[in-house]
């Protein structure tokens, strides 16, 4: 049962890995995307519409990580270009995915004429399978080894940001664009250059969590009304959570993911807790975490310090 | 000096334009006030040709129908109601622009409701219909303003008595039956049932008993597990609820909830499960047995003829499986073997007037909830069910 348990909350922490990571690349550039729920509605519509007619996974994912890098443009135009202000326009990237993926959404199943349904190759080419020879180990081999192919592409992703964050000239040069965009500016990092590629490269990456939610989450149906249900926001929370640290996301990403199905695995009949509690408990850690971290004041895992605040060159 | 004049005209500016919005909404409120005398100096003409013809001339019928979703989502709530629509239009033989629809209406939201309901008033619908619960109390005070428009409400209790009506169905007979294909089905003797909503709504619970001793009717070992979501309409909570089963051991998913991701959860794993709302047998072919379904065609073609033929009288309407409202979608090829004859069987005494909620009855708690030789009343099945049948377990 605890096995099911552990099974289930990496299956529900992955959407939000990907909308997690995607986040960090943004905000560890300097700017606070709020339009995360907007780029996984969008994302989430483009992968299952490419799925849909294509059958082919690898160009859904193509798709949804596309029209999350277009929606992230959008975003990073109006802020880095014209700066404007960065909450504003995130929530309104909110407001305006959800609307493009529902209108799109009905017209597809318009279409259709019925909720459209993927392929059965298609949902065979998502399903949980066992990895060869590990997959058959006991336990582990349930645990890390069966799962659906996209569940191990989000922990890449994660590792690989990570790597590429901490351990290359390109990723020093993105923090320091993050965390004080003048002084990198004086050193000859082309601010907006680097703001753009991290903007995109994480709207895309938030794209891929929405198809995650569309693809795997509605088992292969198109539900228009409530896809994403604010899985993205959850994802914000995550940032402040894993400490803009991708890797500590993929940790937080599971413990936001077992407390979304405790209230499935935790026996009523033993400990009678209202639904409602399990619920809240991911943003009651949250605000625990936030406590705690700023209570230790330390730089390593505090918000990067140009978050949320234009750079204008000649301001400074 | 110069930022002082500014803000000085700034604040004239607004003030000024306060002022403007003030006149343009009185401006408004006339007009308004204009029309209701205008529908008034019909409304007293009407019922003099009523009286004579009694009855609205075919060409002139339009019927309203505020849906609290889009009927284009293609399965589920809105979906069925609008597919009761579209049967009573063909019936009736009405054209398509005398059907008023208004779609995505909050039901929390009097003024969204009272301005499209007057829309369809304004656009000359004879009769209305509000699909969702919300809707009551502003159908109710319409429905005394404007006393020539019917007004229908789904699932409510109030009523007028003259035009302005409840109409809701016996869910829980189909969900019986849909328990008999269940019970039939399971190997392991171990149901899970997705519900939307906890023990104290009555709606789900009902259903949840009904659909228990449907399967207990046909199979008396097996238990009927249930998790609860607190929404109506989220498909990752709901497939996570039906993994949760699954994972328990159940081999048959059932559902109140309004996604098909809990079949589809089910079909993953390679076992069975019966849906809700529409037949989810498209959706998940080699998994689901059946689904307790509404044909609200039946009330709809019912009571909009009964406006065009001036015999409407305003009564509240509870239907069952007896008028054809509620019925169980074609069992498919999943379904174990004598289930059509057991399902046949037992639809039949439904309608001989079997009533489901009778004889001797206990809870989970050891409770008798019903004596030998009484039933449980319809009001108290919609209203009042806030227990659990003796084989059902909350998980």
């Amino acid at each position: 049962m605890f096995l099911n348990f552990l099974f289930a909350s990496i299956k529900a922490g992955t959407p939000l890995l990907f909308g997690t990571t995607g986040e960090i690349m943004t905000e560890k550039t300097g700017n606070i995307n709020l339009g995360v729920e907007g780029m996984m509605f969008m994302g989430a519509f483009m992968g299952f519409y490419t799925g849909y007619h294509t059958g082919s996974l690898a160009l859904a994912l193509l798709a949804a990580f596309g029209i999350g890098v277009v929606a992230a443009l959008i975003y990073a135009v109006v802020t880095v270009t014209f700066m404007a202000n960065q909450n504003v326009a995130g929530l309104t990237l909110t407001i305006f995915g959800i609307g493009f993926g529902k209108f799109f959404g009905e017209a597809m199943i318009g279409k259709a004429g019925g909720s459209p349904k993927l392929s059965e190759e298609f949902m065979a080419s998502i399903s949980e399978k066992p990895l060869p020879v590990l997959g058959n180990l006991p336990v582990i081999g349930k645990l890390l080894f069966s799962h659906n192919p996209l569940v191990y592409l989000s922990i890449l992703v994660a590792v690989l940001c990570t790597i590429y964050m901490l351990r290359t000239r390109a990723g020093l040069n993105m923090r320091a664009v993050g965390e004080n965009p003048a002084a990198a500016d004086a050193t000859g990092i082309n601010v907006t250059l680097v703001k753009y590629i991290h903007i995109l490269l994480g709207g895309g990456i938030c794209g891929l969590g929405g198809a995650y939610l569309s693809l795997i989450n509605g088992g292969g149906i198109w539900n228009n009304s409530s896809v994403v249900n604010g899985q993205g926001w959850i994802s914000v929370a995550l940032v402040i959570f894993a400490s803009w640290n991708p890797v500590k996301a993929i940790f937080g990403s599971l413990i936001f993911g077992a407390f979304s199905v405790l209230q499935f695995y935790v026996p009523k009949d033993v400990i009678v807790i209202p639904n409602a509690f399990y619920v809240m408990l991911p943003f009651l850690i949250t605000t625990m975490v936030l406590i705690i971290t700023s209570m230790k004041k330390s730089k390593e895992g505090s918000q990067p310090a140009g978050c949320g605040v234009n750079y204008f060159r000649e301001e400074r | 000096m110069f930022k002082k004049l500014l803000s000085m005209i700034v604040v004239a500016t607004m003030v000024l334009s306060l002022a403007a919005c003030g006149t343009k909404k009185e401006a408004t409120t006339e007009t308004t006030a204009t029309e209701t005398t205008a529908t008034d100096a019909v409304a007293t003409e009407a019922p003099a040709a009523e009286q004579t013809t009694k009855g609205i001339p075919m060409e002139d019928f339009k019927v309203g129908v505020i849906h609290i979703g889009d009927p284009a989502d293609g399965a589920g709530y809105t979906f069925a109601h609008d597919q009761g629509i579209v049967a009573m239009q063909a019936a009736l033989g009405l054209s398509d622009d005398q059907v008023i629809r208004k779609n995505n209406v909050n039901d929390t939201d009097a003024v969204a409701i009272r301005t499209a309901i007057e829309e369809c008033i304004e656009e000359g619908a004879d009769i209305i219909f509000g699909t969702s619960w919300g809707y009551m109390d502003t159908m109710e005070q319409l429905a005394a303003e404007y006393p020539d428009v019917v007004f229908s409400h789904a699932s409510g209790y109030k009523s007028n008595g003259t035009n302005f009506n409840n109409y809701f169905g016996r869910i829980y007979q189909a969900r019986y039956l849909a328990g008999i294909a269940a019970g039939m089905k399971t190997q392991s003797d171990m149901i899970g049932f997705v519900a939307a909503m906890g023990i104290d709504n009555s709606e789900v619970t009902g259903g949840i008993n009904a659909f228990a001793m449907g399967v207990e009717s046909v199979n008396p070992d097996a238990k009927v597990y249930v998790k609860v979501t607190n929404t109506w309409f989220d498909p990752t909570l709901e497939g996570q609820a039906a993994e949760a089963l699954l994972d328990l051991g159940c081999d048959v998913i059932a559902q109140h909830a309004d996604t098909t991701a809990p079949q589809m959860a089910a079909q993953n794993r390679g076992v069975w499960g019966c849906g809700y709302n529409s037949d989810m047998t498209k959706d998940a072919p080699s998994a689901h047995l059946t689904a307790p379904i509404w044909n609200w065609g039946v009330y709809y073609t019912m009571a909009a003829k009964a406006v065009l033929e001036g015999t409407w009288t305003g009564e509240n309407y509870y239907g069952g499986m007896a008028e054809g409202l509620v019925d169980i979608s074609p069992l498919s090829a999943n379904c174990a073997e004598g289930t059509q004859e057991a399902i046949d069987a037992a639809k039949q005494k439904i309608i001989g007037g079997f009533k489901i909620f009778e004889g001797d009855l206990y809870d989970n708690q050891g409770n008798q909830v019903c004596k030998a030789g009484e039933f449980i009343s319809d009001a108290d099945i919609t209203g009042a069910m806030n227990w659990y049948y003796k084989t059902v377990e909350v998980k």
